[in-house]
């Protein structure tokens, strides 16, 4: 139960809108299938990079599924966001054996680099901090995930010089 | 002569590694000199601790290179693949001499991870050579009944590998008993234990053992339909299995009529997990499946009678089907001359934390803890001692160092107080502070407890309030007993194993460790000196070479002294936030 993701009134009024048209066949292929619920807002983040509201909306029209229902699973699983991410998403793994491993120092790091906590996003847009639970990489501990590029037995100024890095390419 | 062979790791933690460099850099070597060798990718072998690896098998024998970067793919390539010399220094083990590390082989038997670093799991016929879907062809061919499979598999001893340690053929004869017109069998994939990723490098390895594992399943208990229900953080994992289902399919091994027997039909698909701990549990997972919420539901009925979509389900773990077509084609003794009286066979563990030699390892039931760490493992990392090992995960807790000859089977290991679990290994030494420990799992599982009862829902999070009270210098007397009170309450009162197990790391460090929690409580100390708020921050004369790093960061500037001048810190300013101990570059800042 992460209470932390659910949706802000605020920022939701200012989400700039989305082309709904994206998910149509998404929806044709999941619509008449049982159990669907979690594929197609799957589906949906694979998009948009999150499950923006009108997505929510436009599902129900067409499945039937009910909102409540929807805004239920997607507020029950670690996996869906309900507000825009950065383009980079900085994973930082905080699974146990990262955890021994100083994975702590990787992430407040990265936090004091960037100017922003865990979950936020960077003013720019370029990335999102996110602690996860495990990447399966734990021999090889502490670990990061930008994208699909994990990164290996990191301490927090080699964190924060890939970080950089990026930043740099992205030519900011 | 045959070619040679070249095999690169690209399991997921090789590929974090930067294996995918190396394996471009190998094949780009190999078109530019046209040189007639194998380049192949292969799973993970186990020794992630020397990853990249790279395997060269050639007519002598096999050479398995270690810690390879493009500069060292270069000399293998000149040397051994050119010249065939093989580059000794960095060949990190062979079937022709002694290296260093085979202390790490000693004691495995692979039976799960057979194939694991050997074939390249895109490809069905290499799985085919290893033996791979004989066992399924030998029961489809031989007629062998439906309860003589079943039979087998309770000869064999076979208790679930994903913790719960029950008879995997007690579990299927339950589903073979209750007749239905549609059945499923399903693959638990879900490995949320944090510490763990056994379950990833088989997937990762050798997608088509568990397929076969899962068709012989279907066969037993009659199930028509299967899911394997996998972490969606596991893409490789996912995607590998998707290729090997589609090659099964297309070779007959899934579909209908299996191996021409008709009316035999068995079809297969990979449902991905949206993250949540929870779904890990039976009926929480088969919610899942059915698009809710991950809530587990009141047993009984059970998923034996009634599971997914009200119909009778059976659920495994990876690890156990990986080990089930060994069983079948081999032979119920093949498993049990392996373990002990009550726990047979192999068990795979993530073998990971302080430790020299991290990696997946499958060692026989009945080994110890203290073997596997020690030999196996090569010891603890940086010359520390040796304080306890976590198992389990979340549900389990920690054996501390003078219970170390514990042996590894499910009835000694749950003696202790830990749980087998999935086969999460984490070493910790002296510097791991167990109440943070204890805290770190119990964040966990107030995180992830679903919410649905309320002891597990409100009393992880008193307990976490407490420890983190505990752990930031706060605690008072009495909060040992609070937390133990607290913890069978929760134990007792709750549906699923996630709250019945989740107190289990605190339990366990109170038992082994009570005096790290009266140091915290009553000295106001961090003996393991982790936790920041109970340190004294202090500056050494002899190194601080006066470069004011530390006073410009220190948020209370609480730092005197000025340029080229030893610094100091004033403790009543001094707030614990460790910013000038993480920003010093001379470690001249010291902690007691």
């Amino acid at each position: 139960m992460r209470v932390n993701r659910i949706l802000q009134e605020k920022e939701s009024a200012t989400q700039t809108s989305v082309d709904l048209s994206l998910i149509d066949p998404l929806i044709k292929k999941y619509k008449s299938k049982k159990g669907n619920m979690i594929p197609i807002l799957q589906g949906t983040q694979n998009f948009y990079g999150y499950l923006p509201a009108e997505a929510f909306i436009k599902i129900s029209e067409l499945t039937g599924l009910k909102l409540s229902e929807m805004y239920g699973v997607a507020t029950f699983y670690t996996q869906f966001r309900l507000n825009p991410v950065g383009k980079h998403i900085v994973k930082v793994c905080h699974g146990t054996a990262c955890h021994v491993q100083n994975a702590t120092t990787i992430s407040e790091a990265i936090e004091d680099a960037l100017g922003i906590k865990d979950g936020e996003t960077t003013e720019n847009g370029l990335f999102t901090l996110e602690s996860v639970a495990c990447l399966g990489c734990c021999s090889l501990a502490p670990v990061m995930m930008i994208g699909d590029e994990t990164y290996a037995k990191l301490t927090g100024n080699q964190a924060v010089k890939i970080v950089k890095e990026i930043k740099i390419k992205e030519g900011n | 002569m045959e070619r040679t062979k070249v095999l690169v790791g690209l399991a997921s933690c090789g590929i974090a590694a930067g294996a995918n460099k190396v394996y471009n850099k190998l094949k780009a070597l190999q078109e530019a000199d046209k040189l007639d060798i194998e380049i192949k990718k292969t799973g993970c072998i186990g020794m992630c601790y020397r990853e990249p690896l790279v395997e060269v098998i050639d007519e002598t024998g096999s050479y398995l290179y270690g810690e390879i970067d493009e500069e060292t793919a270069v000399q293998i390539f000149d040397k051994h693949l050119k010249q065939g010399e093989p580059v000794k220094d960095i060949i990190v083990k062979s079937d022709l001499f002694e290296c260093g590390d085979d202390s790490f082989w000693d004691g495995q038997v692979k039976i799960a991870l057979r194939n694991c670093g050997i074939i390249d799991p895109e490809n069905i016929d290499e799985y085919e050579e290893q033996g791979g879907y004989k066992a399924l062809g030998k029961i489809l061919q031989e007629k062998i009944s439906q309860e003589d499979v079943i039979q087998t598999v309770l000869d064999s001893g076979m208790r679930g590998r994903g913790g719960g340690g029950f008879p995997t053929g007690m579990k299927w004869r339950f589903a073979f008993n209750n007749k239905a017109d549609q059945k499923y069998i399903i693959c638990n994939a879900d490995e949320g234990d944090p510490g763990a990723f056994m379950d990833r490098s088989l997937l990762e390895g050798d997608p088509h053992v568990v397929i076969e594992g899962l068709a012989i399943g279907a066969y037993a208990i009659g199930a028509n339909e299967g899911v394997i229900y996998c972490r969606a953080e596991y893409p490789l994992a996912i995607k590998r299995l998707n290729i090997a289902i589609s090659q099964a399919r297309e070779k007959g091994y899934l579909g209908n009529d299996i191996m021409g027997n008709k009316g035999f039909n068995f079809n297969l698909f990979v449902k991905e997990g949206a993250g949540a701990f929870v779904c890990g549990e039976e009926t929480a997972l088969m919610a899942s499946i059915e698009g809710e919420r991950g809530m587990p539901r009141k047993r009984p009925p059970f998923p034996a009678e009634a599971g997914l979509w009200g119909k009778p389900s059976n659920i495994n773990n990876v690890e156990t089907f990986a080990n089930i077509p060994y069983i079948l084609l081999n032979g119920a003794d093949s498993f049990t001359k392996y373990g002990t009286e009550k726990s047979k066979g192999t068990k795979v563990f993530a073998l990971t934390g302080k430790i020299n030699h991290g990696g997946s390892v499958e060692v026989p039931m009945g080994i110890s803890i203290k073997d596997i760490v020690f030999k196996l493992g090569g010891g603890i990392a940086d010359r520390k001692k040796f304080k306890a090992v976590q198992l389990g995960g979340p549900s389990g807790g920690c054996i501390p160092e003078y219970l170390s000859d514990t042996i590894v089977d499910y009835d000694s290991v749950n003696a202790t107080g830990a749980i087998m679990g999935s086969g999460g290994m984490v070493v910790m030494d002296e510097t791991t502070c167990m109440v943070d420990i204890a805290r770190f799992f119990l964040d966990f599982t107030c995180k992830e407890s679903c919410g649905k009862c309320t002891f597990c829902r409100i009393g992880t999070k008193r307990m976490l309030e407490i420890l983190t009270r505990i752990t930031e210098g706060e605690g008072k007397e009495g909060d040992i007993e609070k937390l133990e009170e607290l913890a069978y309450q929760i134990k007792d009162n709750t549906l699923c194993g996630l709250g019945q197990t989740a107190p289990n790391p605190v339990l366990t460090t109170i038992k082994y460790f009570r005096d790290e929690y009266e140091a915290h409580i009553i000295d106001k100390k961090c003996p393991a000196k982790n936790c920041k708020k109970l340190l004294t921050y202090i500056v050494d004369p002899e190194k601080c070479i006066g470069c004011m790093i530390c006073a410009k960061n220190c948020p209370t500037n609480a730092i005197d002294g000025g340029r080229k001048e030893a610094h100091n810190i004033r403790q009543d300013a001094c707030i614990q936030c460790g910013m000038c101990f993480s920003k010093c570059k001379f470690d001249a800042i010291l902690l007691s």
